[in-house]
C-alpha cells in the first residue's frame, strides 16, 4: 500500500499534516503504537524540514507486511555536506524555524535515532530525498 | 496527577478538554524547542510550554502527549485552540513561569521525565 502527500513550503502552520495523515492510516491498519510513535516523530522531523529548507515536497509513505517505508523528495538547495547536517546540534534553519521551536540541529539524528534505517542522498542545487524503513518484525 | 489537580495547583485557567480532566498524567517535559520534545518524550507527559506556535499542537500529536500548560499567560490564537479541540488535547494557561509551573508540579508529585539518551555523558 503507498500513500502519497504533497507538502507546501513555506506554509508552517501547515506543517505536519502528511504525517498526520500517515499516522491516522497507520492507526487504522492496527500497527503497533510503538512503531506507530516511531514513524510518527521521524516523518514529522522531515516533513519540518522540507518546509524549512527545502520549500516543500512530495512523500510517498509505503506499508507491506514487513516494513514501513517512507521516501521524501524535495527540489530544495540540497544539503552541502549531509555528514555535518547528521551532527546533533548543527542547524543552518531560519529565525522563523526557530520561533516556531525547531533548527536545533536535532532533527536528522533523531530520525535516525528512531528508525532502523535512514539514508541521506542530496544534490546541491537539485534536491534531497530522504528515505526511511521501520522494520515491523 | 489526574488532569484536574494539575490545573488547580497552578491556578490555571482550562482553554479547551474538559472531558478529559480525569485522565492521569504521570511525568512533566517543559521545554519551550519542540525539536528537543520530539528528541527525548517517552512517556506519558504534561507539556509545559511558552511556545504558542500551532507546530506544539502537531508536535504533541505525534507524540500522543494528552495536555499542554501555556506558562507566562500566554494566549494561543483561535487556530492553535481549534486544533488541540481537534485532537482531544486538553489545554491549560498559567501566569506562572516555566520554572514555577515546573517547581509546583513537582512538588505535588508529578515526576520529571528522565533524559535516557546513552550518547549524553554528564
Amino acid at each position: 500500500m503507498i500513500f502519497k502527500y504533497d507538502v507546501e513550503g513555506g506554509e508552517f502552520i501547515n506543517a505536519g499534516v502528511a504525517s498526520s495523515e500517515f499516522k491516522k492510516v497507520l492507526k487504522q491498519l492496527g500497527i503497533s503504537p510503538e512503531i506507530i510513535r516511531k514513524v510518527s516523530i521521524s516523518m514529522y522531523e522531515a516533513e519540518i524540514n522540507m518546509v524549512i529548507h527545502a520549500n516543500g515536497g512530495h512523500i510517498e509513505g509505503e506499508i507491506t507486511p514487513e516494513s514501513i517505508h517512507v521516501l521524501l523528495k524535495d527540489e530544495g538547495p540540497g544539503i552541502k555536506d549531509v555528514d555535518l547536517a547528521m551532527t546533533i546540534g548543527y542547524s543552518t534553519a531560519s529565525k522563523t524555524a526557530r520561533e516556531m521551536g525547531f533548527g536545533a540541529g536535532m532533527g536528522l539524528p533523531n530520525i535516525k535515532r528512531n528508525s532502523d534505517n535512514l539514508k541521506v542522498s542530496s544534490i546541491l542545487g537539485e534536491g534531497t530525498e530522504v528515505e526511511i524503513t521501520f522494520q515491523l518484525n | 496527577m489526574k488532569i484536574h489537580e494539575i490545573i488547580n495547583v497552578l491556578k490555571g485557567e482550562l482553554i479547551c478538554g474538559e472531558d478529559f480532566l480525569n485522565e492521569e498524567i504521570d511525568y512533566g517535559y517543559s521545554c519551550d524547542l519542540m525539536s528537543d520534545v520530539l528528541a527525548y518524550v517517552q512517556n506519558n507527559v504534561l507539556l509545559l510550554t511558552g511556545l504558542i506556535h500551532p507546530q506544539v499542537i502537531r508536535t504533541a500529536e505525534m507524540l500522543d502527549i494528552r495536555a499542554i500548560v501555556i506558562v507566562r499567560g500566554k494566549k494561543p490564537s483561535d487556530e492553535l485552540i481549534e486544533m488541540a479541540r481537534i485532537r482531544e488535547i486538553v489545554l491549560v494557561r498559567t501566569k506562572h513561569s516555566l520554572f514555577t509551573a515546573s517547581g509546583v508540579l513537582f512538588e505535588n508529585g508529578l515526576l520529571g521525565e528522565e533524559i535516557t539518551h546513552d550518547d549524553i555523558q554528564v
